[in-house]
């Protein structure tokens, strides 16, 4: 309860919490918002209103604009919350289970076992994120399902060093060593006793790591190796902006709109991500309270 | 000291094989026919059709235990043949080799600056905390974090090329191509800026810069943004330190304390970061150099990606596997330079 204060007392983390509830809303209400044509085989792919190259200025058929290849950018951006919502939390939950095992099996059994399995973190930490995930993602194929395994390959090992040394930390504490006297069994141990205690630091990076994930989602859809052409994903909709980006010579603004609705959907999304992680690391981390 | 470098150079044979070892398994999840691409010579190999296809197939052995392939992999590998690339339409090794100066030049440009910038705006972040100085620093690096590198850079390409003129896209303007292209002009290292230089050759030095303004503001703008952070936390805990104390208890002057206590003592943990961060920028390129269109690995990469190119797109996981060992090694042994503790150990 004391956290959830601090969270709304604080300007810039109650800032985060409103926007994402934004999001979280769009995400919900999308059918209401932005309902899918009855042509549509799914409500994912975005609806074309034509097939002219040029991307076309907001007006009352498409609220935002049309990208090139008449994209409606409107629907683009609110069902492309749900994509980000799927990616995000699919990737953060699945890499918080594997590192999870990962951490605690390192830690509980320690020696080799230990040895050997950092050994593999690091070698997985020393990678670029981008780069591996953008390798996995071209041999893996397009779309969300391919997307997610590739993030999740290269970003469960942050959870699993985290856990292992919670573990490690609470594993000494005294109600732990009481409740092995009492013969409890490990697993019950670990399950019980240990990882209820892990559970705020973990919720920290997954925090922080949420809109991360989103980003480099977005970034690979940009560099055209993430969703299939037309699904609704917020980097799909920049990289059918990046012919546009410089006008005709009269108005080099002219195509604005193709670069600047998707743009602030994914910073907006990302800040409310890390302004939420920041206040949870601040509230942890007393060092840097003051 | 010579015992520790040692024992550093004895890690990079195994960081390298797990890393290779990553790749290969990767590798593993294409059909023969696929993997058959990061083999063969040139296109052609391939004339004759589906008898050759299987020949080849059975020639390099793409149905042997993994363990045989993986072997034959690397030998094949130390003799510099990772395949042809048909978005490059060159061998693999050939393209990777002539786009690294292109792609060494950005790096250089933008990591000078980033970290020069991050230990500057870090340090002052944390010896003015919680105020005004710091707030703004705290919030450029959370914007820096927050914001798409992809749409900051299609951003000021519409600024400042789009609408002002000023910095436009590629590596050269068009007569500068044709002169380097020349006779007249030698190429020492491929770097643009660095051959014009020795060249003695004022207009295309400045040519040059022009084409790297943007794509170096862009590159280096996140890493600004997440080393400032670490030396920011890092200057905090320092300033906290009992010598630190003492500095200011022997009535030195809070400048000296600042610079010569406090903050070198804070630059370890930046080190760290930044050998990650060098090779978190040269994944950054993928994004920066496909903006705009400056022909380097990155874009090389980008493009094969994009056209399901495999053999070039594995062979450039090879290459940054090989960068990322040279960037640890470099980072290790900076280490005991600056901290006499490990020299020691």
């Amino acid at each position: 309860m004391r956290i959830v204060a601090y969270l709304l007392r604080n300007p810039l983390s109650l800032l985060g919490i409103l926007v994402l509830i934004g999001f979280v809303a769009v995400a919900a209400l999308a059918p209401v918002i932005a309902p899918p044509e009855p042509y549509q085989t799914s409500p994912y792919e975005i609806p074309r209103s034509g097939f002219r190259a040029t991307p076309q200025p907001p007006s009352a058929r498409a609220l935002l604009g049309t990208t090139e290849g008449q994209f409606d950018i409107f629907y683009g951006l609110v069902w492309g919350t749900r994509t980000a919502f799927k990616i995000g939390l699919g990737v953060v939950l699945i890499s918080t289970l594997i590192g999870g095992v990962v951490g605690a099996v390192s830690a509980f059994y320690g020696g080799m076992v230990d040895e050997v399995l950092m050994r593999v973190v690091d070698v997985f930490l020393a990678v670029p994120f981008l780069i591996a995930a953008m390798v996995l993602t071209t041999l893996l194929g397009k779309g969300i399902g391919p997307m997610t395994i590739a993030l999740t390959a290269f970003g469960w090992m942050n959870y699993a060093r985290v856990i292992r040394s919670e573990i490690l930390r609470v594993k000494e504490l005294d109600y732990v060593k009481a409740a092995r006297s009492y013969g409890t069994r490990d697993i019950r141990l670990l399950l019980r006793h240990i990882l209820p205690n892990a559970f705020f630091p973990v919720l920290v990076l997954a925090t922080m790591m949420t809109g991360s994930m989103v980003l480099t989602a977005s970034a690979l859809s940009f560099l055209g190796v993430g969703v299939e052409p037309g699904y609704a994903d917020w980097g799909q909709l920049i990289s059918y902006s990046r012919n546009w980006i410089v006008g005709r010579g009269d108005s080099p603004f002219r195509y604005w709109y193709t670069l600047a609705f998707p743009g602030a959907a994914i910073f907006l999304f990302v800040l409310s991500w890390s302004l939420l992680g920041d206040a949870l690391r601040d509230i942890l981390d007393p060092r840097l309270r003051t | 000291m010579l015992a520790y470098t040692l024992r550093r150079l004895s890690f990079i044979p195994i960081v390298f094989f797990a890393l290779t070892l990553m790749i290969f398994a990767m590798q593993m999840m294409l059909t023969p026919t696929q993997r058959m691409l990061t083999y063969v010579p040139g296109p052609d190999a391939l004339k004759g059709g589906a008898a050759q296809v299987a020949a080849l197939i059975e020639k390099y052995g793409l149905n042997d235990p993994a363990h045989v392939q993986y072997g034959r992999w690397i030998g094949n590998i130390l003799q510099g043949n990772l395949g042809w690339s048909e978005t490059a339409r060159m061998p693999v090794a050939e393209a990777l080799v002539s786009l690294f100066p292109a792609t060494l030049e950005l790096v250089i440009f933008a990591f000078v600056p980033g970290i020069l910038g991050a230990i500057w705006l870090g340090s002052r972040a944390g010896v003015h905390l919680n105020k005004p100085i710091d707030h703004g620093i705290r919030l450029f690096t959370v914007l820096g974090w927050s914001f798409p590198v992809f749409v900051f850079g299609l951003l000021v390409l519409m600024v400042f090329y789009g609408s002002f003129g000023w910095f436009p896209p590629g590596r050269l303007s068009q007569w500068a191509l044709v002169e380097v292209g020349g006779d007249g002009f030698r190429r020492w290292t491929g770097l643009n800026t660095a051959d014009a230089v020795l060249n003695g050759n004022l207009p295309i030095f400045l040519d040059a810069l022009r084409h790297l303004v943007l794509p170096v503001v862009t590159l280096s703008y996140v890493n600004l943004a997440s080393m400032t952070r670490v030396m920011r936390t890092s200057m905090l805990e320092s300033l906290r330190q009992d010598y630190v104390r003492t500095a200011r208890a022997k009535g030195l002057s809070e400048r000296v304390v600042q610079s010569r206590h406090a903050q070198r003592n804070a630059l370890l943990p930046v080190v760290t970061v930044a050998g990650m961060e060098v090779a978190a920028m040269l994944g950054g390129v993928v994004i920066t150099e496909t903006i705009f269109d400056y022909h380097g690995i990155g874009q090389f990469a980008a493009n094969a990606a994009a056209n399901l190119d495999f053999p070039a797109v594995l062979g450039f996981a090879l290459y940054f596997a090989l960068v990322l060992v040279i960037l640890n090694l470099i980072v290790d042994l900076l280490y005991p330079l600056l901290d006499p503790r490990v020299r020691l150990a």
